[in-house]
């Protein structure tokens, strides 16, 4: 079962605390990768907020298509972080080039399109060049959005960080996610390493989704871009999350109504029972079936954390005001905020969905028995 | 018997019947009632003539004989009176004196069972063994970062829903906006096909029904029956237990007018309405009620004289084209009923399922389809129909299912897949194996009869009796001094017997795929065959 460690705080910090806090739950993951996501960025980055970041992993040759593709698309370099290890990689990371988050001045054009077109551009984009990097290993794209990076690699947390020196003020963000992998994909791929991001949502689970296919299946017929790949069984939570705001616009409450919706006899005596009877048939298709613990971000920079329906994931929300993390073992949350209030600790169960707001002030539960404010 | 018998061309010997007695004189006590049960009379008393020859030793005395008879039974061999099988005879006798024996290799009788030039009818089986849903496994056992669920103490939600589901986006903004949606039903996912009153006892029926109303009221299992053509006792159409009831509409029409009648006074509205246009077990032949079973009461229900052969034709003149004929006919069943209704067409397997489906999926009020493949049966069936008819049900639904899936459709039509579930006693497993091909629900019918009331008729050509009104059990005879033999209260006990063991082996089969809180429908990963082209047919894994 892979680890997983997020932080939400109101001052940007490194992402070195959220791989030191994976480092202690060191025996629920077996280095075999790691992935980061961060958002609400400071250091320089945070001084574009605008315009799209790049995230990914390049070959010279990689980096000469995506210099093609850039001027192709009118996309300007405005400010580069390329990491390019000299010295030997860790035993069982292979070297692979340059690591590059690169924030771009888009084009006129981009920038006179409506939002929704926007999006899609720079979706369309990121895909655009997984495509290109599908066949050989020169391009690896994991996001391409404004105050978005990302950084994924194979091998143990720490060791990679230090490894590509990640403590550095351009990565120092408001939200972090971040993941150590224990492998449970058949094999061994980039892609498949949480988190997973789609248009300015990202989450990230561990556990199995036993659900896969057929919800593979439905989500690659909605003929929505983006909705593809799937090199692991949870990335399709992501791509439900983004299906439940931006398809459905529902709110980040009714995420935990759609992916494991109550039972029969809970609707029953729900305030809200028609609303929610209609999502669990038209949504059936998106049921998962666990065990799973999802820690997320929405575009907002409200972060969750959610259990499916038979609670057998661990999971913990803690902090003071002001910072607040979501671990899925208490050791986590004591080695990156030592100093809270213990006792405010909240382990989510079945029907909890819990949230901390862009302000970081406080966890919010929402539980699923309760009424559903919804969005008029 | 006459000492030069007369030997024609359909003169059998024992030799040639599939089905012979193995009587035990020693036994015997001679009461009858083998004889007197027999569905066909196929044994009947008989007096033996034996002749005993003593010889003693020396030359004195010169050897003697002596002639004794003793009764015993005789096996008919006419055609018309061979043995069933059913083994009545031995359920009855006190000492287990006879029973039939099965002789696989006599298939001579074959050719004579068409007297009069009528081809043979039967009810019952198939009378082909092989499954291939028995060939399928799960194989994806959680294991992983996953244990497998405990199947005993977890908590499960495995229902399915009828009727049309819009898509999300739609289903949402229909709601919102207050807007008409197509009714849906939460049911379990194991249904009792239609049936109908006819072609079942009463008794029978009143078992069935009533165990569905135990597993619904007491059991919260929304098991759902289906009449089949036919019709439905009119106090049933005007009580509550409507509602766990799916009415059937073929093209005989029979019984319809009854439920027209009743619409007004009903209290509940049914679960569904289906529309038959055709069967797994007698494709192309519609139903076929003969004359023996179509007594005063079915005649009543019916609206026709009794004592005549009720054929639900293949066709009607109201149905001159399949797609015309569903838009047409769901239109107005929904329309009967205020929308409030799911309606649904049946067909059987067939290689045109599909262009059935992506019509239904273009019409707004059709809500579901269910394909009934080539197995089981209960009415009565020309052999030839029943064996050699058909398109089997696990290649059809998976191909619905896909294309459902390529339109991005899948589950919003829901695919009711049945014919041969369980036919060799693997309920759960056949019908997980459908449910993760693609149905969301299967129907089983044959399989009921004989779990819940003792049927007797198997993949070997036993019994098979159900059309000629002298069912050995009572299940499928309309004569009261037959059907008195069944209870329905014990029918009852043993349907919700069946049900609420059915549910525990699906659990024990979902659990450990991990699955507890949705029906795995289309869940193919879990799947695996050891037969090369059934897995690339199916889109599932091949292992050996
Ligand atoms: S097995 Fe059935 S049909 Fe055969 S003799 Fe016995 S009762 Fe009659
Ligand atoms: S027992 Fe009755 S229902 Fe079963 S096969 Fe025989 S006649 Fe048909």
């Amino acid at each position: 079962m892979c680890r997983l460690f997020a932080l939400t705080s109101q001052e940007p910090v490194s992402p070195m605390l959220a791989v030191n806090a994976l480092n202690v739950m060191k025996e629920g993951h077996d280095g075999s990768g790691v992935g980061l996501f961060m958002s609400g960025l400071g250091g320089p980055f945070g001084q574009m907020p605008d315009c799209p970041i790049l995230s990914g992993i390049f070959t010279d040759k990689g980096l000469r298509l995506l210099d093609e593709y850039a001027m192709s698309k009118g996309f300007l370099a405005k400010h580069t972080v390329a990491i390019t290890p000299k010295n030997d990689p860790p035993a069982g990371t292979p070297r692979r080039g340059t690591y590059l988050a690169r924030a771009y001045e888009p084009s006129a054009q981009w920038k006179d399109l409506p939002r929704d077109k926007r999006e899609a551009a720079l979706v369309q984009a990121r895909l655009d060049l997984r495509h290109m990097g599908a066949d050989n290993e020169d391009v690896k794209v994991f996001s391409f959005w404004p105050d978005t990076v990302m950084i994924k690699e194979v091998g143990d947390p720490v060791t990679v960080a230090e490894y590509l020196g990640l403590d550095r003020e351009e990565f120092f963000a408001k939200r972090i996610l971040a993941q150590g992998r224990q492998n449970t994909n058949y094999a061994i791929n980039l892609y498949a390493c949480h988190p997973f991001f789609i248009q300015g949502i990202s989450t990230m689970t561990n556990g199995e989704n036993t659900a896969f296919v057929p919800i593979r299946e439905y989500l690659l017929s909605r003929g929505v871009i983006g909705y593809e790949g799937y090199q692991s069984d949870s990335e399709v939570f992501t791509h439900i999350l983004h299906f439940t705001l931006n398809r459905l616009g529902l709110g980040i409450e009714a995420y935990k109504h759609v992916i494991t919706p109550l039972a029969d006899q809970e609707l029953e005596s729900h305030p809200d029972r028609a609303f929610l009877s209609n999502i669990k048939n038209v949504c059936r298709k998106l049921t998962i079936d666990g065990p799973n613990c999802v820690i997320g971000c929405t575009p907002d920079g409200s972060m969750f954390m959610v259990q499916d329906r038979k609670k057998l994931r661990p999971g913990v929300v803690g902090g003071r005001p002001g910072i607040f993390a979501f671990s899925s073992e208490i050791c986590g949350l004591n080695e990156a905020i030592p100093e809270r209030d213990r006792s405010k600790d909240f382990q989510p169960m079945y029907l909890d969905t819990a949230i901390v707001g862009p302000d970081c002030r406080e966890v919010k539960i929402c539980r699923q028995s309760q009424s559903l404010l919804r969005p008029h | 018997m006459p000492s030069e018998p007369v030997i024609t061309p359909s003169t059998l010997s024992l030799k040639d019947l599939p089905w012979v007695l193995d009587w035990d004189k020693s036994t015997c006590t001679l009461c009858g009632r083998c004889t007197a049960v027999c569905p066909v009379s196929a044994i009947e008393l008989g007096v033996f003539r034996k002749r005993e020859l003593s010889v003693s030793v020396g030359l004195k005395n010169k050897p003697g004989q002596s002639v004794t008879v003793y009764q015993g039974i005789r096996q008919r061999t006419d055609p018309a009176y061979r043995c069933i099988g059913c083994g009545m005879c031995n359920m009855v006798c006190p000492n287990n004196a006879i029973q039939p024996t099965s002789h696989p290799e006599a298939t001579t009788l074959k050719f004579h069972n068409n007297r009069g030039g009528q081809p043979r009818t039967r009810g019952g089986r198939r009378n082909a063994t092989g499954s291939l849903l028995d060939q399928i496994k799960f194989i994806r056992i959680s294991m992983l970062t996953d244990p497998a669920l405990d199947a005993g103490r977890h908590e499960f939600e495995l229902r399915t829903l009828l009727g049309r589901i819009l898509p999300p986006e739609e289903g949402m903004a229909a709601f919102a906006q207050g807007r008409w949606t197509p009714p849906v039903r939460e049911i379990y996912p194991l249904m009792i096909g239609g049936m109908s009153f006819g072609a079942l006892s009463p008794n029978m029926w009143e078992g069935l029904q009533m165990g569905v109303a135990y597993l619904n009221e007491e059991l919260n299992m929304p098991v759902r029956m289906c009449t089949g053509e036919g019709g439905c006792p009119p106090r049933l159409l005007r009580s509550r237990f409507i509602k766990y009831v799916i009415l059937q509409i073929a093209s005989g029409y029979f019984g319809w007018d009854e439920i027209i009648h009743a619409i007004p006074q009903m209290k509940e509205d049914p679960c569904a309405v289906e529309i038959k246009y055709g069967q797994g077990a007698k494709p192309g032949d519609g139903g076929l009620l003969m004359w023996h079973k179509v007594n005063k009461l079915i005649a009543a229900i019916r609206g026709v004289p009794p004592g005549v052969s009720l054929p639900s034709p293949p066709t009607h003149q109201t149905k001159y084209s399949i797609e015309e004929a569903v838009a047409k006919m769901i239109q107005s069943m929904s329309m009967a009923w205020g929308f409030r209704v799911p309606v649904y067409p049946k067909i059987s397997g067939t290689t045109s399922a599909g262009a059935v489906l992506n019509n239904l999926v273009r019409n707004p009020f059709a809500a579901g389809l269910a394909i009934d493949g080539e197995d089981g049966g209960t009415g009565a069936a020309y052999a030839v129909s029943m064996d050699h008819m058909g398109h089997p049900i696990a290649s059809n639904l998976r191909d619905c299912y896909l294309s459902l899936v390529e339109q991005g459709r899948q589950n919003e039509i829901p695919l009711i897949a049945g014919g041969g579930i369980g036919k060799n006693g693997n309920l759960a497993a056949n019908a997980a194996s459908l449910i993760m091909l693609g149905a969301s629900a299967v129907q089983v019918g044959k399989y009921i009869m004989q779990s819940a009331a003792g049927c007797v008729g198997s993949e070997i050509d036993r019994c098979n009796v159900c059309n000629i009104g002298v069912c050995p059990k009572g299940i499928t005879s309309q004569d009261p001094r037959v059907y008195r033999r069944l209870d329905p209260e014990k029918v009852a006990e043993r349907l919700v017997d069946t049900f609420v063991a059915f549910d525990v082996e699906l659990r024990k089969i979902v659990a450990p795929l991990g699955r507890s809180t949705s029906l795995p429908i289309g869940m193919s990963d879990a799947l695996g065959i050891s037969d090369y082209h059934a897995a690339e047919r199916l889109k599932i894994k091949y292992v050996v």
